[in-house]
């Protein structure tokens, strides 16, 4: 019901919405949840357990049953408290079927006794194969809240950076003073709130600050902040999470309030803040009071009766009644009064309590039932010894304010329980650079809060070395007096944790069956899992367990508060990512020659490379791949290679630095000569390998595999500045900047010299040399090395040339007979010839597995030298690098198939080996496979058995050497 | 106390009024035969197979908190057999038979749900790789089927197969893969060895390792002090600081892994699904949150909580892979802290003082195998001699290089496992 | 998380590379027996509390860094050059 003139809505504009297909009006300044009561709307959802009717229990973003689906926006569990509402908004329940009202599942409160807390632990284990069949289907389907609709996200989401020299958490009173005081003085600041009006409680209340409401002096505020350009106001924005270094995260709701947002702004952006300070000033939550039956729809808290009042301009009932156990309830009663709602009742627990007004009171008094099936009717009011009822519609209740001591959690800080006020305060420097100010910290006065803003900024400020003065306006001094009231004697159940249906019943269980630590208690019954992370109902469950234990509160302990505050959107922290977001895309220069040749581009690590290069008339990728691979061996082909790592090493000290990197020696190796190196970790397994050229007697290159170059790159820096920081030398990489191609083929050194300003010959650039050159009047770079094991060279050119230089070979070579060839047949190739690449290299094999461990200087030591020499890793018995061939009637080698012993059943025990790369060879017409054997190299030309239990394949190979194709290596040299 | 639907019907119709401790808090005694210093998920069952296995029931399990307050109660519940190296294939494939038929044993609703695990791959290496472990898997006797690109899509239509930045080229599926309420394996462990007379003592941290001559005599605790023939140590992410007691130093560094939980949802992940570019892996539980976690934070960490980076990039591949996800909000995150190996593989072993064993370094794979290391550590305590399906978890593998089980293949780098 | 580069000053986590213990700065001579070495690649102390480890700014000037920070609260006390560190 809309009360005149009252709040801070805008009624010159209306806004038209829907809560389960029925059209509703509000104004401009409502949330959805204020809106909906303004309707007289009491019924907003369903419990997730027992799907008890419930109804708005908050007004802010801890409520926990006023969940609903958006669906305009198709977003699930919105918290009617916190959405704004806008023109055409469309909202429906959650959680029930076939309708809110009349929802089947109701009939779980029938059951409730059988569900009692770990119900499920102890039945649903017959028969066997039910749970996953029977059981656990039904469960799911019952549980869970809103839906996805499992389509993909259409919203845009950010994330930023902000830094500041103090960040403000919270702008009510003690947060707006605490700002006021800094941006005066000329700090940086950044004030978040996560509501899209700052001002805090005041704009709840009635409060005066000066000669002003406490809402124009909120509002005065905000606008001098406004006009400061060293303050940042960020409205709508929850710090979620304090981390390291005064580093924070943060929500903001950009565009939730609006209908029809621009196509260019975000629904949300996730701030990281990085503070010098910070200071909290979140305010306090008002505590639920477990009384029974406590749950119906229109029984809520007394500071949200009091923000749907003066915020809103609504009264949630025609008849209000007031339950409390402290001071503060009072004012919902003196507030609704003098707005002209009736005041049913004022029920106070404490004898002594001091109430004046025109309505009844009940001191020394509790409510131990209430009526109403979907809404509250009556509560019986157990007075004097006697009961009576009172009839409402709407029961404020307060059990008192917990200080919003969350973010001060966030670092295993353990909040300090203070017996005054019956609450936990934050513990002094949990979060380093983190001051906490007001209500946050158990001051729960208005004036209390405006000088402890100013006194913590002025503080701060002066950590910082800021000069600064305070100006704290005059306010009231309220009394803030409590007395304990956790939960009340009475026959039906009194809900704890509203949305999860836990009761002072099940905790009670809990403790009986020896579930007493609080933590044990929470996982057991579910206490505080639910949505508000038990932001309402904690510290009440708390105490009922300290109660039933015998124990003090402080005693008993507390549950640990973790990121986030308040949920946030897994599109909001992964923003920028879907789709191709993820990561970042490289490609070579040779990119869209390559697509115009519609080669598919396959992902090699961060590269997008050709997997073939398709001509007219073929049918398959083999096709393509068998002609690609015979054209390189007949002819020439080209291929970019730009992607493999490399890294140009200078100084003085590069030969000596590369003899302790690499296995083989470098310090020999001649100018203008290239030479292969294998490279160890330092716990003996291999790590990498590639070739270095010497370009100068203190110059090489190196080039490293594709997948390894950064991690090369970085044991470069790690050996020269943690190892040998005295060698002269330093690195840089040049993968992007240097395009390389390479030209294989028995024809490949006439398409070079078609291109090379000076000709070469196999006297000048014999096999493994290198050295300047250049290519079409351009500086280069050639090395005469081959992975195919042709006649082959690597052209290298400046990157800017690449595209250019890639048409050109291309062209040279098409007119030869030859082009370029992609990825699968660079495979076949490198396989033919017994060429190791990271399949085989994998990171758990070593020199010794891969017939390489002649090229392990025993001249000198080097990275990995000492660990590769254990007694496990140089054992006869090790998989060791073969070729494989089909022997029998299958034809097919499939990589990843194990080998056995021909007559062996294929298990675990009898397994000898894998299959690591496998390839269709045109140049030999079978299938050709590397793979690792037990001493395998003792058992060239013995046959085993290959198998893939998942393709169904059974293939008997022979053993053979690696290099199956031209091993004494003629046609590299000719 | 026997649990049953009719016990439930029953206690119900009484006002739940009958329900028994689950286990008691005895006071320590002076002698045990064996202690446990550890009450997690892998003490727990380590008691329990010690006194049904083994008849072992002068036993103490001591934890410094409440039992199952460490990575027990604070993982994403995943539950699989998918290892490919001998040494891990047989344990794995023990632990997994063992969850198979946990429930009943212990007479407790762990809710294992085989509801399937795919891992995706996204390139032919990958793939090459997948076949290799599922072949490995199928060897071992336990199930894998290779899915293609459609064969994912039938069974997980969601994921994202047209824009995601590593195509999705199929999935190796592992249908008895699956999860389980992570608690209730705690306390089912908790209550079937105090049951079986094992003494479970919370709140009681051991201070020191009593050893004489080489011999280990007992342990200090903030209780006092307790004897014992033989000490197990079981306290992953503090295996560093308990060992040390002893003079030991291990081939450990501690690291801190973030996992996170969403809302309660609607039924919309059948499955558990995992990323194969980047760690990401995620299921929902039965209450209706995503359950979902990614990489270390990659720093050596005792905070038990992590930082912005790894929370965003675990979001960030959830985003890239199934952005139906997006809506979802995170409600909670908090951080375990794992032994990290320089291997990835564990530890269950004797160590150089007679009577002190020690099974650690479960790196973030320790849920899993709560059943079986219970198990093998258990005989290997009771028999002194390794049990058959944890042989290869030796202690000094590192020095001697021997069976050396780098699932990862990234080597002595403890934090790249 | 927030890390002092000396060379570029402070910086976010994710521009650099986390390696491990700075023990890696002190290298055995190849002779020095298993035991050494196994202490070198394998064992660590795994202090809970202050610690010194290497990190890399990958993302940054790619100095090597040793960092004195505390595993429990993650403060940095100190950072340094590792190349000074290592002399």
């Amino acid at each position: 019901m809309r009360v005149k003139d009252k709040g801070l809505i805008n009624r010159a504009v209306p806004l038209r919405f829907t809560f389960d297909g029925r059209h509703y009006e509000g104004f401009q300044g409502d949330t959805l949840a204020s809106a909906l009561l303004a309707n007289d709307v009491r019924l907003v959802g369903r419990s997730f357990k027992y799907h008890r009717p419930r109804g708005i229990l908050t007004a802010g973003s801890e409520e926990p049953n006023a969940l609903m689906t958006i669906t305009d926006r198709a977003e699930p569990n919105v918290r009617a408290t916190v959405q704004e509402l806008y023109q055409g908004l469309s909202a429906k329940s959650q959680n029930n079927w076939p309708s809110l009202a009349r929802d089947a599942l109701s009939v779980n409160d029938l059951m409730a006794p059988f569900l009692s807390a770990g119900f499920y632990y102890k039945t649903f284990m017959w028969p066997r194969a039910f749970w996953e069949r029977v059981y656990e289907p039904l469960i799911r389907r019952a549980a869970g809240l809103g839906a996805l609709d499992k389509t993909h996200n259409p919203d845009l989401y950010e994330k930023a950076y902000a830094f500041c020299d103090v960040l403000i958490i919270g702008a009510g009173p003690a947060g707006l003073m605490a700002a006021l005081t800094a941006g005066r003085a000329g700090a940086r600041v950044i004030l978040a709130d996560e509501d899209s009006l700052m001002g805090g409680r005041l704009n709840s209340e009635t409060y005066q600050i000066g000669d002003h409401t406490g809402q124009d002096w909120a509002a005065a505020a905000v606008s001098e902040l406004t006009a400061m350009d060293n303050v940042r106001l960020m409205p709508r924005t929850t710090v979620t999470g304090a981390y390291d270094q005064g580093t924070y995260g943060a929500l903001e709701r950009v565009a939730h309030h609006i209908a029809k947002p621009a196509d260019d702004l975000p629904l949300e952006c996730f701030w990281r803040i990085v503070a010098k300070r910070a200071i909290l000033c979140a305010g306090s939550l008002e505590r639920p009071i477990a009384f029974p039956m406590n749950d119906r729809p229109g029984i809520m808290t007394a500071s949200a009766v009091r923000s749907y009042l003066n915020r809103y301009g609504v009264a949630p009932g025609k008849s209000i009644a007031i339950y409390g156990n402290n001071d503060n309830a009072h004012q919902t009663a003196h507030d609704l009064a003098a707005a002209g709602v009736k005041v049913a009742a004022v029920i106070d627990s404490r004898a002594d309590a001091q109430v004046q007004g025109d309505f009844p009171v009940y001191t020394g008094a509790e409510v131990i039932n209430t009526t109403g099936r979907l809404g509250l009717e009556e509560i019986l009011v157990r007075h004097n010894g006697e009961n009576l009822m009172v009839n409402a519609d709407c029961l404020a209740m307060s059990g008192g304010w917990n200080p919003t001591v969350h973010l001060t959690c966030h670092m295993n800080g353990r909040p300090v329980w203070r017996e005054g006020i019956l609450a936990f305060v934050p513990a002094d420097d949990a979060i380093p650079g983190l001051s906490v100010a007001g209500a946050a910290r158990g001051i729960f006065s208005t004036r209390g809060c405006l000088q402890d803003g100013a006194k913590v900024a002025l503080q701060v400020l002066d950590d910082l070395g800021i000069k600064a003065r305070a100006d704290v306006p005059e306010a009231e001094e309220t009394p803030y007096q409590i007395s304990p009231l956790w939960a009340v004697q009475g026959k039906g159940r009194a809900w704890l944790d509203f949305q999860n249906d836990v009761t002072v019943k099940d905790v009670k269980q809990a403790a009986a069956e020896n579930f007493r630590s609080v933590e044990h208690m929470k996982r057991y019954t579910t206490q505080g899992m639910a949505t508000d992370q038990g932001k309402n109902s904690n510290v009440g469950a708390l105490a009922v367990l300290a109660d039933v234990t015998g124990r003090a509160i402080p005693e008993t302990g507390t549950t640990t508060f973790r990121p986030p505050f308040s949920p946030v959107s897994i599109a909001a922290l992964g923003a920028g990512a879907q789709g191709k977001g993820f990561a970042p895309e490289r490609f070579t220069t040779s990119h869209l020659p390559s697509i115009q040749r519609a080669a598919p581009m396959i992902e090699a690590g961060l590269w997008y490379r050709p997997s073939y290069f398709p001509m007219p008339g073929e049918q398959t990728w083999r096709e393509s791949c068998d002609r690609e691979v015979n054209m390189v061996r007949t002819k020439v082909g080209i291929c970019d290679v730009s992607t493999l790592g490399k890294i140009d090493i200078q100084g003085p000290g590069a030969a000596e630095f590369l003899d302790f990197v690499y296995t083989n020696t470098f310090s020999t190796l001649k100018v203008g000569r290239v030479r292969y190196g294998l490279m160890l970790r330092e716990d003996g397994y291999v790590m990498d390998d590639g070739t270095t050229a010497r370009l100068g007697d203190h110059h090489y290159v190196m080039t490293t595999t594709t997948a390894a170059a950064g991690q090369v790159m970085r044991h470069l820096e790690f050996v020269h500045q943690c190892l040998k920081p005295k060698l002269n030398v330093r690195f840089i990489s040049v993968t992007e900047q240097w395009a390389q191609f390479a030209v294989a083929g028995p024809r490949a050194r006439d398409v070079l010299n078609a291109l090379l300003d000076d000709p070469i010959d196999n006297d000048s650039f014999p096999f493994m040399a290198c050295g300047q050159v250049k290519v079409a009047g351009t500086p280069g770079r050639l090395f005469r090395i081959s992975f195919s094991g042709e006649h082959a060279y690597e052209v290298a050119v400046p990157a800017r040339y690449g595209e250019s230089l890639f048409r050109l070979l291309c062209a040279q070579a098409e007119a030869m007979g030859g082009g370029p060839y992609g990825m699968e047949a660079l495979n076949v190739l490198r396989t033919e010839k017994g060429f190791v690449t990271h399949s085989e290299i994998h990171g758990r094999t070593t020199a010794f597995d891969i017939g390489a461990e002649r090229m392990v200087s025993a001249k000198k030591d080097c990275i990995g030298k000492t660990m590769a020499a254990r007694p496990g890793l140089i054992d006869d018995h090790r998989e060791q690098l073969v070729g494989l061939k089909p022997a029998g009637a299958v034809k097919q080698l499939i990589a990843g198939g194990h080998l056995f012993a021909p007559g062996a059943e294929a298990v675990r025990v009898n397994s000898q080996g894998y299959v690591t790369s496998v390839g269709y060879s045109p140049t030999l017409d079978c299938y050709l496979g590397l793979g690792f054997l037990k001493n395998g190299r003792a058992r060239h030309g013995e046959r085993v058995k290959m198998v893939d239990h998942l393709k169904g394949v059974e293939t008997l190979c022979e053993v053979c050497d690696p290099v199956f194709f031209d091993p004494e290596g003629g046609r590299l040299r000719g | 106390m026997r649990y049953s639907a009719l016990r439930v019907i029953k206690e119900g119709l009484t006002g739940n009024r009958g329900w028994q401790p689950v286990w008691r808090d005895p006071e320590p005694k002076a002698e045990y035969d064996i202690i446990i210093i550890g009450g997690g998920g892998h003490g727990l069952a380590t008691a329990y197979y010690l006194a049904k296995e083994h008849g072992v029931t002068n036993v103490a399990v001591l934890e410094k908190g409440y039992l199952g307050g460490g990575n027990v109660g604070r993982n994403t519940t995943l539950v699989r057999a998918n290892y490919f190296l001998p040494g891990n294939s047989e344990f794995y494939s023990h632990s997994l038979k063992l969850w198979e038929g946990m429930e009943h044993d212990l007479n407790y609703n762990a809710m294992h749900s085989q509801r399937g695990l795919i891992n995706l791959f996204h390139s032919d290496a990958q793939r090459d790789a997948f076949v290799r472990r599922g072949n490995a898997m199928i060897n071992q006797g336990d199930d894998a089927i290779l899915l293609d690109r459609d064969g994912v899509r039938k069974m997980v239509p969601y994921l994202d197969f047209d824009n995601t930045r590593f195509p999705i080229y199929g999935g190796l599926y592992h249908p008895r893969g699956g999860t389980a309420r992570h608690d209730a394996v705690a306390w089912g462990y908790a209550r079937g060895a105090d049951q079986r007379g094992v003494d479970l003592i919370q709140q009681c941290e051991v201070t020191g390792i009593d050893i004489e001559g080489g011999v280990v005599k007992g342990v200090q605790t903030t209780r006092g002090a307790i004897r014992a023939k033989k000490v197990g140590i079981v306290v992953a992410g503090r295996s560093g600081q308990v060992a040390a007691m002893a003079g030991m130093r291990l081939p450990i560094e501690s690291h801190v892994l973030q996992a996170f939980v969403t809302e309660g949802l609607k039924p919309c992940i059948d499955h558990v699904v995992s990323f194969g570019m980047g760690h990401f892996y995620i299921s929902q539980s039965d209450k209706g949150g995503l359950v979902f976690g990614g990489d270390l934070d990659f720093y050596a960490s005792y905070a038990a909580r992590g930082n912005l980076p790894m929370v965003e990039h675990v979001m960030e591949a959830g985003m890239t892979l199934m952005p139906m996800i997006g809506k979802a909000r995170v409600l909670r995150s908090w951080g375990g802290i794992m032994d990290m190996t320089p291997d990835g593989s564990p530890i269950i072993d004797k160590t150089d003082t007679e009577g002190l064993f020690i099974d650690c370094g479960w790196c973030y794979g320790g849920f899993k195998a709560v059943p079986a290391s219970g198990f093998a550590f258990a005989h290997l305590m009771a028999t002194g001699r390794p049990h058959d399906t944890a042989e290869k978890f030796r202690l000094d593998r590192f020095r001697t290089g021997v069976s050396i089980m780098d699932e990862e293949g990234t080597g002595a780098q403890h934090n790249l496992h | 998380m927030r890390i002092t580069c000396p060379i570029c000053g402070e910086r976010d986590r994710r521009e650099f590379y986390y390696q491990g213990a700075a023990v890696a700065l002190d290298r055995p001579a190849p002779d020095a027996g298993p035991q050494a070495w196994d202490d070198y690649v394998h064992l660590r102390d795994n202090p809970a509390g202050r610690t010194c480890d290497l990190w890399f700014h990958e993302m940054g000037c790619g100095a090597w860094i040793v960092v004195e920070r505390d595993t429990v609260t993650h403060e940095v006390y100190s950072t340094e050059l590792a190349e000074k560190a290592a002399r």
